[in-house]
């Protein structure tokens, strides 16, 4: 589907509306990232050296990852405190859809790890802490960035359903224009979507190759 | 930590020092017990070998074996039936360089790591500096004891100059001190570290990364270096040479080596004491000269593969 020229023009005359949903849908995103990386990643730092706690977190992140979206929000809608209508229920959503690529990959980071440089560390006389902090954080470091980009950009898309539980954001372009039947509105809220998730793509995949050691 | 500060003054009959590391040691051939020679050391170091005088004082008080292994048995997982090594008893004194041969799962990487107490006894004890490993606090055991394996295990997000650092930095010596005694070890390494000390690991071939991993541990002096098959992967030219050259530096260094391989022909050239493994037990220990004289059937076995290989060309 191309733009026809009424499109730009709608584009044209509703920018500061596409504007402002287009940085209410990246606060969104910023928040929910920010709180599943704050979990994600020292949980996966936690559950590196214990296997039974590793099965266990991954497997309900997971589970997590395969309920439809459209279903997660809904299911959220009635439990108390962090449900309800509006910016904080549609938040909890994304962070648990962002969970699991942020924990998988800072597990397999963590893991992934040559075992010789391990040896050598422990041999060397470092504590847990210190091979965690200093040689395996820090190598690691780019399979975990990969998977923020990666959960990033799920949250991104995830994140325009989240306008149907009165979130915001580009979703709310998209779920009038499905109403009114208007590829302009459905546009005005996908192509910003679809932007933002190359930026972030691009920005993030930036970083991860500059933090990648070998 | 900070025993000697400055003795640069008492440094003066410096001129015959040669090395790099203990550049005012007497040429004093005749001194492997603990703590002669090394109290020349003391007298004549500088402000940066603070940390190694230390230690040296340490083990100066200690008059016997520095490693001994008493009835040692290992068994995976402490299960009785999955034996590793079973019943060695040995010694090591000061100043050795101890060989331990034998083929891939005879138990020798084992051994080793019942040293530096990366594995504990199932049955049995070793003793470190008179200390049962189980009785050592582990970090402290191990920054006293240098470590190289196979391809170095350098760290590859950090330099070379920050590899060879890493236990200085962990023991918290102070920035200057630290610099200097990267650079020195570079040099005794034969890097020059205005060319390597800025390096990662991957920008070196095979044979730097192993010599790297040797300044690396000997970085805080400790007075025991354990080397598991550190030239295994390189290729034999490069071999020949770092084992000629590291052959050298512990006869200068004074350093007590566990030394793990499974090739005969370095054994015979490395150790003053080889150990012969077969299937966990201890089956020979001889000095290189009277090694081959012995007519165990493992000791027949390796000497079969050193005529084998001598014969073919190379």
């Amino acid at each position: 589907m191309t733009p026809a020229v009424s499109d730009w023009s709608f584009f044209a005359e509703h920018r500061g509306e596409i504007l402002g949903a287009t940085v209410d849908h990246m606060a969104l995103v910023v928040m929910a990232m920010l709180v599943a990386i704050v979990i994600a990643v020292p949980l996966g730092m936690f559950i590196v050296e214990r296997p039974a706690l590793r099965a266990a977190s991954l497997g309900i992140a997971n589970i997590f990852q395969t309920i439809p979206s459209l279903a997660l929000f809904g299911l959220l809608i009635p439990i108390p405190f962090i449900g309800g209508i509006g910016r904080r229920t549609a938040i909890v959503a994304l962070v648990l859809y962002a969970l699991l690529p942020i924990l998988r990959n800072t597990y397999v980071g963590l893991s992934g790890i040559d075992p010789a440089v391990l040896e050598a560390a422990e041999a060397m006389g470092m504590t847990s802490t210190q091979i965690l902090f200093r040689v395996r954080f820090p190598l690691a470091l780019s399979v975990i960035l990969a998977g923020i980009r990666t959960a990033t950009i799920i949250t991104i898309g995830v994140a325009t359903i989240a306008a149907e539980i009165g979130a915001g954001g580009l979703g709310t372009f998209i779920f009038r224009g499905v109403a009114l039947v208007s590829d302009s509105l459905i546009l005005a809220g996908a192509i910003p979507a679809a932007v933002l998730a190359l930026i972030a793509d691009f920005l993030l995949g930036l970083l991860e190759r500059r933090l990648r050691v070998v | 930590m900070k025993i000697v500060t400055n003795a640069d003054s008492s440094c003066g009959e410096c001129s015959h020092g040669v090395d790099p590391l203990f550049r005012c040691q007497a040429p004093k051939k005749d001194a492997p017990k603990i703590g002669d020679g090394r109290q020349i050391t003391l007298l004549c170091s500088r402000g940066e070998l603070g940390l190694s005088i230390e230690m040296n004082a340490k083990t100066k008080n200690f008059s016997g074996d520095l490693i001994e292994f008493r009835g040692v048995s290992f068994h995976i997982n402490d299960i009785p039936s999955r034996v590793v090594i079973s019943n060695a008893s040995l010694t090591v004194p000061f100043g050795e360089t101890l060989v331990l041969l034998g083929r891939s799962g005879s138990g020798k990487t084992t051994l080793l790591r019942l040293i530096n107490a990366m594995l504990l006894p199932s049955r049995g004890q070793v003793l470190v500096q008179g200390r049962a490993t189980v009785d050592w606090d582990p970090i402290r055991l191990r920054r006293g004891i240098g470590y190289v394996i196979q391809e170095a295990g350098l760290f590859p997000h950090f330099t070379v100059a920050e590899n060879v650092g890493l236990v200085p930095s962990l023991e918290k010596w102070e920035r200057e001190r630290a610099a200097e005694r990267v650079r020195e070890l570079l040099k005794l390494v034969g890097l020059d570290p205005d060319e390597f000390a800025g390096r990662r690991p991957r920008e070196l071939s095979g044979g730097q990364r192993q010599r790297v991993g040797v300044a690396r541990a000997l970085a805080a002096d400790p007075p025991i270096l354990l080397m598991d098959e550190p030239f295994g992967a390189l290729d034999p030219v490069t071999r020949a040479e770092l084992q000629r050259e590291f052959r050298a530096l512990a006869q200068r260094l004074q350093k007590t080596i566990v030394f793990v391989t499974h090739d005969l022909r370095e054994a015979l050239l490395l150790a003053t004491r080889i150990v012969l493994l077969e299937a966990g037990r201890i089956v020979a220990v001889a000095p290189p000269q009277e090694f081959l004289k012995a007519d165990h059937p493992e000791v027949r076995a390796f000497a079969a593969s050193l005529e084998a290989n001598s014969g073919a060309p190379a």
